[in-house]
């Protein structure tokens, strides 16, 4: 969007640090959950711990922007556009912690299953679901930097489809887990992947609502599709054979 | 420090008043003002709604304080300056050639950028106003303006002194002496012409509070330069340019969500 520059220089330096800022955290965010779905499928337990350092940093830049937008709101007393720029950043940094957060753990998990033998099936429904989570933070944080909402818009309404993949991996995952006990252990660690990967969606639809805020001046207003419905699914239970 | 004015009284609603229930109390419509041949405002078009603070912004030359001074024609003072459109209060135009200006400036009070006290005790300062349309008691005029006083949120500070000078007060004060001046002959509106502009951060937030009390009983105008305390003080807010009304409106959209971009550019230091 194009905007007037400020009359004093150094506010608006300020507001490009902190987009820049943004933009670092979610390339490392993008990093860190791509590569911990790699980790997870190839049980690379190297590159997991490479992972869970860049969260490291992650944290640490989050810190930065929250501290560059106190001092900014209590320096500049930011009005309209600004104050909305320096709120979604907040928001957005927060929501890019819990990503990085997320990721870190699907790196962990990998590190847990190590050795262990996979279905391909199932690793290939995990993978697909990363890719898709992955896309989907890359749509939002471009919208974020071009500040397109309607870009944002369309991210926002996607993320019905990993709800809806992560719906069919719950029911495959219990399906493996009752044929065989033995598959319990390493299909619980690829549920919580899942169930991480399905939240880094949710992270996305966040960015995307703060997007659309950020340009608009006002929340979405319309109802999102809700696709997640795993917390209502039946577990059928087989009692032990007497 | 004494900050207890802060703790006073915290009964008044909110920044945002419910719509519908809004009572204009001054209509400006299709208001144009000339100094000589050069037109400073075009086509105004602005309420003051009862009980409720409207804030004018907008940059120095842009008519602001131009408009405030024919709400209570005090630009009648001046020869070649003239006002074509209506102002209403009440549904009476006061533009109107028979406008008695005593009654409508008793009910239309204004306080300056600059405190202008008499030079006379503080005491005086009141009085003198109150003398001027009625005809009290010594014990009434007490009574006023220990009433004007408290109004102003300065009798604590001045009332064992009431025969010093009012030009011995600070300019806080003074500014305050000048609102409780305003407030003891009973107006209905008062016009504020950046009253703060020239006080300290403790003095200009006492003034707040006042703005925020009197706001219960009055129809408050005031023009500020400071984007602030327009956001903090008022409820509606209306943007002014080169003599025209740009955005009018409620005051926390005009400083969260402006529709237009010079509103946007302007409150958010931008070049336009």
């Amino acid at each position: 969007m194009d905007k007037h520059e400020h009359i004093v220089r150094s506010y608006e330096e300020e507001l490009a640090a902190l987009n820049t800022k943004i933009a670092k955290m979610g390339g490392l965010a993008e990093q860190v959950v791509g590569q911990s779905i790699d980790a997870l499928e190839r049980r690379d337990p190297d590159l997991a711990e490479v992972t869970i350092k860049e969260d490291e940093v992650i944290d640490a830049l989050e810190h930065e922007i929250e501290e560059q937008a106190i001092v900014m709101i209590a320096r500049r007393q930011p009005m309209a556009y600004d104050l909305r720029q320096i709120m979604a950043a907040l928001r957005i940094s927060a929501d890019l912690e819990r990503i990085g957060d997320l990721g870190k753990n699907i790196g962990k998990r990998a590190l847990a299953v190590v050795g262990e033998q996979q279905p391909k099936k199932l690793m290939l429904g995990l993978k697909h679901m990363g890719e898709l989570a992955l896309e989907q933070l890359k749509e939002v944080l471009d919208a974020f930097i071009e500040r397109d909402a309607d870009r944002a818009l369309k991210v926002w309404y996607k993320d019905e489809e990993i709800d809806a993949m992560y719906n069919s991996l719950f029911r495959e995952l219990l399906t493996y887990m009752m044929e065989d006990p033995r598959n319990i252990g390493l299909c619980t660690h690829l549920l919580f992947g899942a169930k991480n990967i399905e939240r880094i969606g949710d992270h996305a639809t966040n960015i995307a609502e703060t997007v659309y805020f950020l340009v608009h001046g006002s929340a979405i207003t319309d109802q999102r599709p809700k696709g997640d419905n795993t917390s209502s699914t039946p577990v059928p239970i087989r009692r032990p054979a007497e | 420090m004494n900050l207890a004015i802060h703790t006073d009284v915290r009964e008044h609603e909110g920044p945002t008043v419910a719509p519908g229930r809004l009572d204009e109390k001054v209509a400006v419509r299709r208001l144009n003002f000339y100094y000589g041949a050069y037109r400073a405002l075009a086509d105004i078009n602005v309420n003051l709604y009862a009980n409720t603070v409207t804030a004018f912004i907008g940059p120095s030359g842009c008519g602001k304080s131009t408009l405030l001074r024919i709400v209570n024609r005090i630009y009648d003072l001046y020869p070649n300056q003239r006002a074509e459109g209506e102002i209403m209060l009440d549904g009476e135009n006061i533009l109107r050639p028979g406008q008695d200006l005593n009654l409508l400036r008793a009910k239309v009070g204004m306080v300056f950028q600059k405190p202008t006290p008499f030079p006379m005790t503080i005491y005086e300062n009141i009085a003198f106003g109150v003398r001027l349309y009625e005809n009290p008691s010594k014990a009434d005029l007490d009574q006023r303006v220990e009433e004007a006083l408290k109004r102003g949120a300065l009798w604590d500070e001045v009332k064992d002194k009431l025969d010093a000078s009012g030009l011995s007060l600070s300019g806080g004060q003074q500014q305050r002496l000048c609102i409780a001046r305003t407030v003891a002959i009973k107006p209905e509106v008062i016009l504020l012409d950046e009253p703060c502009s020239a006080l300290d951060p403790i003095s200009t937030a006492k003034i707040e509070e006042l703005i925020d009390v009197l706001k219960r009983d009055y129809t408050i105008a005031i023009v500020t330069h400071n984007m602030q305390q327009a956001a903090r003080t008022s409820d509606f807010t209306a943007f002014m340019y080169l003599g025209e009304m740009i955005e009018y409106g409620d005051t926390t959209q005009i400083f969260t969500n402006p529709k237009l971009e010079r509103t946007q550019d302007y409150i958010t230091g931008r070049f336009g």
